[in-house]
C-alpha cells in the first residue's frame, strides 16, 4: 500500500518535471511561432503578449521578398548534398567494410579526423578559391581569341553558371558530411551478415552488381538516418552559404538575415521566414524521431 | 594468377572509394592546405591567390602578440567551461530522475530534441528576440516579479551569460539523451547485486552509476567540446562577439578577421591554430572512443 502510494507520486513527479522541460524546450520555438503572426505594434506592446489579432502580413511579406528564390536554392543544395553523400558514402562504407586492400586504416582514421573542421576554417580557402576559379575562367575566356569575340551564347555567363555558390555548397556540404555517414554505414553494414555477399559473388555477380542489388538496398535503415543527418546540416548551414552565395544563390539562412537592417529588426518577418525554415526539420523529428537519437547516441553510447 | 586476382580486387576498393576520395580532396583537403600556406602570406580581401605576398613567420609572431586574439582563445575556454559544466550537471540530474521507463517517453524524448534539429541562425534569432532589451519576454516576465528591465545583450557579462543560457537550452537535451541512453544500458545485474549488497539511492547513483558512466561522458566532454570550437552561427547572430570582445569566441575571431578586416592571411594563421587545437581533441576522441576498433583490423 505504502510503496504503491510511493510509486505513484514519484511517477507524477516524474511526468511534472517532464512537462516542465518540454516547456522550456519548446517554448522559444512557440514564441516564434505566435510572434509570426504580430503586427509591429503589437509586437512592440508587452500587453499582447499571449492574446492578439493575428495577421499574415508578416508571411505575405516574406513571400513577395524572394522567398521562392531562397527556398529554391536551399532545396538544390539541401537534396543535391544529401544525395550525394549517400551515393559516395554508401559506397566507401562498402570498400572500407567489406573489401581487403592496402591503405585501408589510414582511409579509415583519416574520415573520423577529417569531420572536425570548422566550418570557419574552411570559409577563408573556400572563399579564396571561388574567387579565383571565377577569375581563372574570365581569364581562360579573355586568352582565347574565338571564345573573346564570341557573344551568342555568351561564354562570360557561361563561366558565371560554373561558379554557381550552390555547385560550392553541394560540394563543401557533401564533403563535410561524408565523415559522419560513411562512420554510420559501416555501423551498420556490420549487422548485415557476408553469406548474401559471397553467395552472390559465386552466382557470378560483379561487386558493382553486390553493391548495387543486395548491399545498397540492405542499407536502407542506415542510408535514412544518413539522409537525415546531412539533410538537416546542409539545410540549416549559415556560415559557408553566407561567404559563398550572392543574391541569386542564397538559400534561406541567410536569406533570413537580410531582415536584420541598419534601421531595425523586423522581428515579425524575421520570426514568419524562422517559422517556414524549421517546419522540414521539425517535421524530420517527428516522422524519424527514434532514428535521429539512434544517430545521435551511436557515437558515445555502444549498443 | 593470385596476385593478379589480388590486384583487381585492390583496383576495385579504390574503384569504389574514388568519389570519396576526389569529394575529400576537392572539398576539404586542398582548402586546408591553402589555408596552411596562406597562413605565411599576406593576401587581402578580392586579390588574387598569385598576388599573395610571402611574409615568412611574420603572421605567426604577430598572432603570440595579439591581445585579441589571446582574448578570443580566453572567452572560448571560458565558455566552454561553464557550459560544460552546466550541460553536464543538469543533463545528468534529469538522466537519473528520468532514468526509470515511463509512458509517453518516446514522445518527450521527441520533443527534447527539437532544439537540436532547428537552424543554428533560427536559435540565434530567437532568442536575441527573447532577449531584446526592450521588447525581450524575458524582461518582462522579470519586472512581473520585480527584477528592472537588463540589456542583456548590451552589457558585457550579461551578453557572454545570455550565450550561456541560450547553448545550454539548445545542448542540455543532446546530453541528456546521451547519458539516458547510457544509464538504461548498464547491466542490469550489477545494479541488482548493489540493491541486494544494501547500498542506498546515493551510494548507487555516485559509486556505481556514475563510475560506470565514465567513458561515455569523457566522450561526451569531448564532442561538446569540438562542438563550442566549431560553431559560431548563434553567436554571430546574437551578439557578432560583442559588446566589445566579450562573446568573440575563437571561430567568430577568424571569421572577422577575415571577412570584416579582410586579412585573409593573418586570419589563416589563426585558422591553423584552431585546426590544431581540432585535431589534438580530435586525437583524444579517438583514443577514448574509436568507432573502428570493434574490428581488431583497423
Amino acid at each position: 500500500m505504502n510503496s504503491i502510494k510511493g510509486l505513484n507520486r514519484s511517477t507524477v513527479l516524474q511526468y511534472a518535471v517532464l512537462i516542465f522541460l518540454a516547456l522550456i524546450a519548446l517554448g522559444p520555438i512557440i514564441v516564434m511561432f505566435l510572434t509570426s503572426f504580430k503586427t509591429q505594434v503589437d509586437i512592440m506592446s508587452s500587453e499582447s503578449m499571449w492574446v492578439f489579432q493575428p495577421t499574415f502580413d508578416n508571411y505575405t511579406h516574406v513571400f513577395e521578398n524572394k522567398f521562392d528564390l531562397f527556398l529554391r536554392n536551399s532545396i538544390i543544395v539541401s537534396l543535391a548534398s544529401t544525395l550525394l553523400s549517400l551515393l559516395v558514402a554508401g559506397m566507401a562504407a562498402y570498400a572500407l567494410s567489406r573489401l581487403e586492400f592496402p591503405g585501408r586504416s589510414p582511409i579509415a582514421y583519416f574520415t573520423l579526423i577529417i569531420r572536425m573542421v570548422p566550418p570557419a576554417v574552411l570559409a577563408i580557402p573556400i572563399f579564396i578559391l571561388w574567387l579565383n576559379w571565377e577569375l581563372f575562367l574570365f581569364d581562360l575566356i579573355d586568352a582565347t581569341p574565338f571564345l573573346y569575340e564570341m557573344e551568342n551564347p555568351d561564354p562570360y555567363l557561361f563561366a558565371e553558371s560554373l561558379v554557381d555558390g550552390r555547385i560550392g555548397l553541394t560540394l563543401f556540404y557533401t564533403a563535410l558530411n561524408l565523415p559522419f555517414a560513411i562512420w554510420l554505414l559501416i555501423g551498420f553494414l556490420r549487422q548485415i551478415p557476408t553469406e548474401i555477399e559471397e553467395a552472390a559473388i559465386v552466382d557470378g555477380c560483379s561487386q558493382w552488381q553486390v553493391f548495387t542489388r543486395i548491399i545498397f538496398p540492405l542499407m536502407r535503415p542506415g542510408l535514412a538516418v544518413a539522409a537525415i543527418f546531412t539533410f538537416r546540416i546542409s539545410w540549416n548551414e549559415f556560415l559557408l552559404a553566407l561567404v559563398l552565395t550572392d543574391r541569386n544563390t542564397r538559400t534561406l539562412p541567410v536569406g533570413i538575415t537580410l531582415f536584420l537592417t541598419e534601421q531595425g529588426v523586423q522581428w515579425g518577418r524575421i520570426m514568419a521566414m524562422g517559422t517556414l525554415i524549421v517546419i522540414p526539420p521539425l517535421v524530420l523529428t517527428f516522422v524519424a524521431a527514434r532514428q535521429i537519437i539512434a544517430g545521435m547516441t551511436a557515437g558515445a553510447v555502444k549498443g | 594468377m593470385s596476385s593478379s586476382f589480388k590486384i583487381r580486387q585492390i583496383r576495385i576498393a579504390y574503384l569504389f572509394l574514388l568519389p570519396a576520395i576526389i569529394v575529400f580532396t576537392l572539398g576539404l583537403v586542398v582548402p586546408l592546405i591553402n589555408t596552411f600556406e596562406l597562413s605565411f602570406n599576406r593576401l587581402s580581401m578580392g586579390s588574387r591567390w598569385s598576388d599573395r605576398d610571402y611574409v615568412g613567420l611574420d603572421n605567426y609572431e604577430r598572432m603570440i602578440e595579439d591581445d585579441h586574439v589571446r582574448s578570443s582563445v580566453g572567452v572560448t575556454l571560458r565558455f566552454a567551461a561553464i557550459v560544460l559544466v552546466a550541460e553536464l550537471v543538469i543533463g545528468m540530474g534529469l538522466a537519473l530522475l528520468l532514468e526509470k521507463p515511463i509512458k509517453g517517453a518516446a514522445v518527450f524524448r521527441t520533443i527534447f530534441i527539437l532544439p537540436l534539429m532547428v537552424s543554428p541562425v533560427a536559435v540565434g534569432l530567437i532568442w536575441r528576440y527573447l532577449l531584446d532589451g526592450r521588447i525581450g519576454l524575458i524582461n518582462h516576465y522579470l519586472g512581473q516579479i520585480g527584477i528592472p528591465a537588463q540589456t542583456w545583450l548590451g552589457d558585457p557579462n550579461l551578453a557572454f551569460f545570455s550565450i550561456v543560457i541560450t547553448d545550454i537550452w539548445q545542448w542540455t537535451p543532446f546530453i541528456f539523451i546521451i547519458l539516458l541512453a547510457g544509464l538504461q544500458a548498464l547491466p542490469a545485474e550489477v545494479l541488482e547485486a548493489s540493491r541486494i549488497d544494501g547500498a542506498n539511492w546515493w551510494q548507487m547513483t555516485f559509486l556505481i552509476k556514475v563510475p560506470m558512466l565514465r567513458s561515455i561522458l569523457l566522450v561526451t566532454v569531448l564532442m561538446r567540446l569540438i562542438d563550442v570550437f566549431r560553431a559560431l552561427e548563434v553567436i554571430f547572430i546574437m551578439t557578432f562577439g560583442g559588446p566589445g570582445r566579450s562573446t568573440q569566441v575563437m571561430s567568430l575571431h577568424i571569421y572577422k578577421t577575415a571577412f570584416t578586416s579582410q586579412t585573409l592571411g593573418y586570419a589563416s594563421t589563426i585558422a591553423v591554430v584552431l585546426m590544431f587545437i581540432m585535431l589534438v581533441l580530435s586525437l583524444f576522441l579517438l583514443l577514448f572512443s574509436n568507432p573502428l576498433k570493434e574490428r581488431a583490423d583497423f
